[in-house]
Order: C-alpha cells, then sequence, then structure tokens
C-alpha cells in the first residue's frame, strides 16, 4: 500500500511538472509585465527599467527561468504578491480554506443527490421515475453555473429575501450563531455547484449501476436469497462505484472551473476569485501560483480516487 | 453513455416478421432512428428556431444595438422593446440577436478545432504502436488534468490586445476565443477516436485493404476514419454546448468579449449588478443560453440513439 502510494505519486511528478512547464510558458510569453508602467513614467529611464528587468532575471531564456521558478517553489518561496504586498503561500493559505468548504460540501451535497437517484432510476429503467430524473439530469447540466447562481440570488435574496448573497468571512458571531451565520451564506453557493454537479453524476451513476444490474453474480446473490435492498447497495452499488471514481475524478477540473465562478458571483474570498484579481492586476507571482494550486488539487483528487479505486475493489492489488 | 448500449431493448426474434424492406441508405435509416427520439425533436425545432432568429432577426427587428436612449432606461418588456432595456436604454432584444451570432458561432468554429485536432490526436494515438502512443494519451492526460478555466482566463487575458492588432477588435478576441477553447476541449475526441482506431484496426476489411496495397495513410482516412465517425459526431455536437458555455462564463467572468460585443455571457455580466430593478435584463440572455445548450445536449442524445447500430428502435 505504502509503495503504490509512493509510486502513484512519482506517476503524478511528471504531470505536474508538465502542467506547470506550460503555465510558466504561457505567463512568460504574455506581453504584460509587472514593469509596464513604469515605460509610461518619464521620471524611470529606460536604462532603470532595464537594470530592474535584469536585476529580477526577466530577461533570461524561459527555461533558466522555469528551473529558478520550480526550484524556488521547492523550497517553498512562492514569492511576493506585487498587488496586495504580502507573501502569496500566506496569500493562498488564507483563501484555500474557502473554496475547499466550498468544494467539498457541494461535492457531498452532489453525490448525496446522485447516487440514490441514479441508483433508483436504474433499478427502473424507461420508467417515469427514470424518465422524468434523466430529463431534469439534462436540465441541470445544461444550466451554466453563472446562470442558476443569478437565478438563486433573484428568487432567493432578491424577492424572498431569505439569504444573503454576498459571502462574508468576518461574521461579528461566535458559537450557534456563527455556525447559522455561515450556513445561511454557504448555502447558494453549494446549492449552485452541487446541483450542477449531480445532474451529471447521476447520468454515471445510473449507467455505471444498469452495466453491472444484469450480470450473473447479481442473479447469484438473488438466488441465494439475499433481500433486494442487500443486493442493491451490497452487490450492485459496490462495483457500480468504480467507474463512477474515474468519472467524478475527470470532472475536478470541472468542479473548481465553478468554483471560480460561484465564488466570483457570491463574492467569496476563495482562491478563485483572488485569481480573477491577480489576473486583472497582472500580478504574475500570484497567478502562478494560483493556477499551479489548481492543477495540485486537481492532482491530489485523481489520487484520492485510485485509492478508493482499492477499497471499492479488491481485486486490484497495490502490490 | 456507456451503459444506455446495454441497457437498450434487445432485439426480439419476432417470428414471421415481415421481410425487411428494401434497403435504405444510412443517413435515412439514421434519420428515421433520429425522428423516434421525441425531445431530440422537439429540441432540433426550437434550436431551428434559435438560429433563425438570431440570423434573420436583425433584418426584421430594425432597432441597433448600441442606440443609447436614457428615457428609456432598465424598462420591463414593453411591445416597444419586447425584452426590455438596459441601464442605457439599449435594446435588449437587438442585442441578444447580435451577441447570439457570436455566442452560435464560437461554438460551432470551437467544436470544429476541437474535433479536429481530437480526430488527429487519436487517430495517429491509434494507428501508431507503443512508444509514441504512450506519449499522446500522456499529453491527453495532461491536459485532462489542466485547470482549464484559469488557463482559458490567462491566455484570453494576457494575449488579446495582440491579436487585436493583427485582426481587428472583433476578429481577433473571436479568432482567440475559438481556438483556445478549441485547444482545451479536444480530449475526449481524441480518446474517443483511439480506441476506436485500437478495435477497427485490427478488423478483416483492414487487413484486406493492406493486403491490396493501401498505406498506413489511406488505410486512417478511406478505411478506418468512416467507420469510427458515429461516435465523433455525438461528441461533436456536445463540444458544440460546452464551447457555448465556455464562451458565456468567460464573458460573464468579464474577460472574454469586449464591453461593445454585447455576447450572451456579457449581457449577463453587465445585468448581474441590477437584477433587483431589472430582473429581466439577466433572464433573457441566461435563457437564451440554456435553452441552446438544453436543445444541442438532447440533440446528441438523439443521435447517440441514431448512430448506435447495437440499438433497436
Amino acid at each position: 500500500m505504502v509503495s503504490y502510494l509512493l509510486r502513484r505519486l512519482l506517476i503524478a511528478i511528471p504531470s505536474l511538472l508538465g502542467i506547470s512547464l506550460i503555465l510558466f510558458t504561457v505567463l512568460a510569453m504574455a506581453p504584460g509585465d509587472p514593469f509596464q508602467e513604469m515605460a509610461t513614467n518619464p521620471n524611470v529611464p529606460p536604462e532603470v527599467r532595464e537594470a530592474l528587468r535584469a536585476s529580477f532575471g526577466l530577461n533570461d531564456p524561459i527555461m533558466v527561468r522555469y528551473v529558478r521558478w520550480l526550484s524556488a517553489m521547492a523550497q517553498g518561496d512562492w514569492g511576493f504578491s506585487f498587488a496586495s504586498r504580502i507573501n502569496v503561500d500566506d496569500l493562498i493559505l488564507q483563501r484555500v480554506p474557502v473554496t475547499l468548504f466550498i468544494v467539498g460540501s457541494s461535492q457531498i451535497l452532489a453525490l448525496a443527490i446522485a447516487l440514490p437517484v441514479g441508483i433508483y432510476a436504474a433499478t427502473r429503467p424507461y420508467s417515469i421515475f427514470d424518465q422524468i430524473a434523466n430529463t431534469l439530469a439534462f436540465v441541470g447540466f445544461s444550466l451554466p453555473t453563472f446562470f442558476t447562481g443569478l437565478l438563486l440570488i433573484l428568487v432567493f435574496s432578491v424577492q424572498l429575501d431569505w439569504f444573503p448573497f454576498v459571502y462574508r468571512s468576518d461574521i461579528a458571531a461566535t458559537g450557534w450563531r456563527w455556525v447559522w451565520e455561515m450556513f445561511r451564506q454557504s448555502i447558494m453557493p453549494i446549492t449552485v455547484l452541487g446541483l450542477f454537479q449531480a445532474a451529471s453524476y447521476t447520468r454515471y451513476v445510473r449507467s455505471a449501476v444498469l452495466d453491472v444490474i444484469r450480470l450473473d453474480y447479481v442473479t447469484t446473490a438473488r438466488a441465494k436469497g439475499l433481500g433486494e435492498k442487500r443486493v442493491t447497495l451490497r452487490h450492485i452499488t459496490r462495483n457500480a462505484l468504480i467507474p463512477v471514481v474515474t468519472l467524478v475524478a475527470l470532472q475536478m477540473p470541472a468542479v473548481f472551473g465553478g468554483a471560480i465562478v460561484t465564488e466570483q458571483i457570491f463574492r467569496i474570498p476563495g482562491i478563485g476569485s483572488l485569481l480573477i484579481d491577480a489576473i486583472l492586476a497582472n500580478d504574475t507571482p500570484v497567478i502562478m501560483a494560483v493556477t499551479f494550486v489548481f492543477a495540485c488539487l486537481v492532482v491530489i483528487f485523481n489520487l484520492i480516487a485510485d485509492l478508493l479505486y482499492g477499497w471499492l475493489d479488491p481485486r486490484i492489488s497495490y502490490g | 453513455m456507456a451503459g444506455s448500449t446495454l441497457a437498450s431493448p434487445t432485439a426480439d426474434p419476432v417470428i414471421g416478421a415481415a421481410p425487411m424492406p428494401t434497403q435504405v441508405s444510412p443517413g435515412r435509416e439514421t434519420w428515421r432512428r433520429f425522428r423516434r427520439h421525441r425531445l431530440a425533436m422537439a429540441s432540433t425545432v426550437v434550436l431551428g428556431l434559435l438560429v433563425l432568429g438570431v440570423l434573420v432577426g436583425p433584418w426584421v427587428w430594425r432597432v441597433p444595438i448600441n442606440e443609447i436612449d436614457f428615457s428609456a432606461q432598465l424598462q420591463g418588456p414593453s411591445w416597444a422593446h419586447p425584452f426590455g432595456t438596459d441601464d442605457l436604454g439599449q435594446d435588449i432584444l437587438a442585442r441578444m440577436m447580435y451577441g447570439g451570432r457570436i455566442s452560435l458561432a464560437v461554438g460551432l468554429a470551437a467544436m470544429f478545432v476541437a474535433t479536429f485536432v481530437g480526430i488527429i490526436v487519436g487517430a495517429l494515438a491509434g494507428m501508431a504502436r507503443r512508444y509514441f502512443d504512450a506519449f499522446l494519451m500522456w499529453v491527453t492526460d495532461l491536459f485532462l488534468s489542466l485547470p482549464q478555466l484559469p488557463l482559458l482566463l490567462l491566455v484570453i487575458y494576457f494575449f488579446r490586445e495582440q491579436l487585436k492588432a493583427v485582426f481587428g477588435v472583433e476578429g481577433g478576441v473571436f479568432v482567440l476565443i475559438v481556438i483556445v477553447i478549441g485547444g482545451l476541449k479536444w480530449m475526449p475526441v481524441a480518446r474517443l477516436v483511439r480506441a476506436q482506431f485500437l478495435s477497427l484496426r485490427e478488423k478483416e476489411f483492414v487487413e484486406a485493404a493492406k493486403a491490396q496495397g493501401a498505406g498506413k495513410l489511406r488505410q486512417m482516412t478511406v478505411h478506418i476514419l468512416p467507420n469510427a465517425i458515429g461516435p465523433v459526431i455525438v461528441a461533436a455536437t456536445i463540444e458544440v454546448s460546452s464551447a457555448i458555455i465556455a464562451e458565456s462564463t468567460l464573458s460573464f467572468l468579464g474577460l472574454g468579449f469586449p464591453p461593445d460585443i454585447p455576447t450572451w455571457g456579457r449581457l449577463l455580466f453587465d445585468a448581474k449588478d441590477n437584477l433587483e430593478a431589472a430582473p429581466h435584463w439577466a433572464l433573457f440572455p441566461g435563457a437564451a443560453i440554456f435553452l441552446t445548450v438544453l436543445a444541442i445536449n438532447f440533440i446528441g442524445d438523439g443521435l447517440r440513439d441514431a448512430l448506435d447500430p447495437r440499438r433497436v428502435i
């Protein structure tokens, strides 16, 4: 198990290197640079600007700068944010928990909807319930997150005034009051992301369950006299979940993309909104770090999916 | 979806059934099967109306998209402005028809880019043996785990100025968005094509073509690709809707098309700060995106049923 984990991590490293190289090249080729405004400032002679560029190593070839960035990153030096005037790693550490909270809760919500609905629909294929669930799933993943977000704000904040539509990280309350306020302000973002993911997961679960439901071992389980509930939950679901885990892991980039949108709509101070601010401010170190964190999160979730695989399917050995 | 084939009703051997009608062409057979999917047929009509609306609409509804009228700010739907007006008194219907052209064009063009790249990568990986195949699949998996939306935002924000200089304001952003969205959405098609190639290249008809002296290129383009095209068409259809969503997301975040080009996502971006005063401003463009995407997804589903030879309809 440990050796498997180590090997899996070793496989993840080239991917992360490749991703970071792509990101770095895109950023390095971008025309904007932090010293741009000096070019229009008549008080700064061009020689000074050039000297500054050279002292930050901005004139070196891309590969040299990439290796320098990589070694600094590996040593925990993530750079300094030009716009916020603090270290990038502090900035990101402030923002990551909120994003993980929203994304994690929405995934739990999505699976809590998708698993029962998908399994129930697949055990009764082409029934009324199945058709309604299927149509709703189509509606669900055709509704872009930014539109559902606006719709929810329109109904629940503007019309009904139930929930606030601006997320605040500094709630002036303690104890249960704080929990209640947190719940009230995070319910809409979580619902937006959760419902969107639930729609596609429902279809994955349904088709995965349909794939195994006609296999012989299910008939055997029934022939042994096991109850329908036990057959469905223990024998069908567990095997059907194996492909679902892969598909959920593949959805991770889309999930974090959705998180950027929801954070922007509800003004949640997560890394998604940090990224947008950094792009608009041309804050290169922050952009690089945030996109890299996104890539790492995706790789980590893929790793978790692989480990879940082994738990769901004992035939896979980690030898 | 993989499961839908297994669960489909299988062909019961009907005893004494009428003899098969005379041969019909594959195209007509597909059309016959497609018509059975009622939601897909309804979606075709809806999508057709939407496309007709944005193409012909501006000739019928001749209100300019940038006519500012401060006496008609943030008005709800009326006869003078069927979809209401925005904060500058501009007609939302006219702006939506103009923006719809761009949104739909981006979707189609990005689909072509993605499908083209996907077919090439997938075909090369499917025909190559060992190392090149493994390398291409590694690249595909790498692209699948790239943080797509952040990368899209980055590239478009940083490079639009340069392309604007080359292709003009509208053209530059259009080319950039199409290439970037297409360049980040080819992976599903590539995997699909590779899987098809892997199974098809071992089939007897390819062997026969090889025996008759067909080179690798001819085998790929003339013999294998036409047989692999069904699932690719389905994937390409879904690609259109995902490209439309991607473009709308970019515009919604304020990093897509410039403000004077009112794509549907851009309209939502402008509308979101006036939700209380003018809900119609957000509802109409949002509904347009939703309807288009839903219709395309249903059409894709109908095509999947129609093009799957194992499914009996």
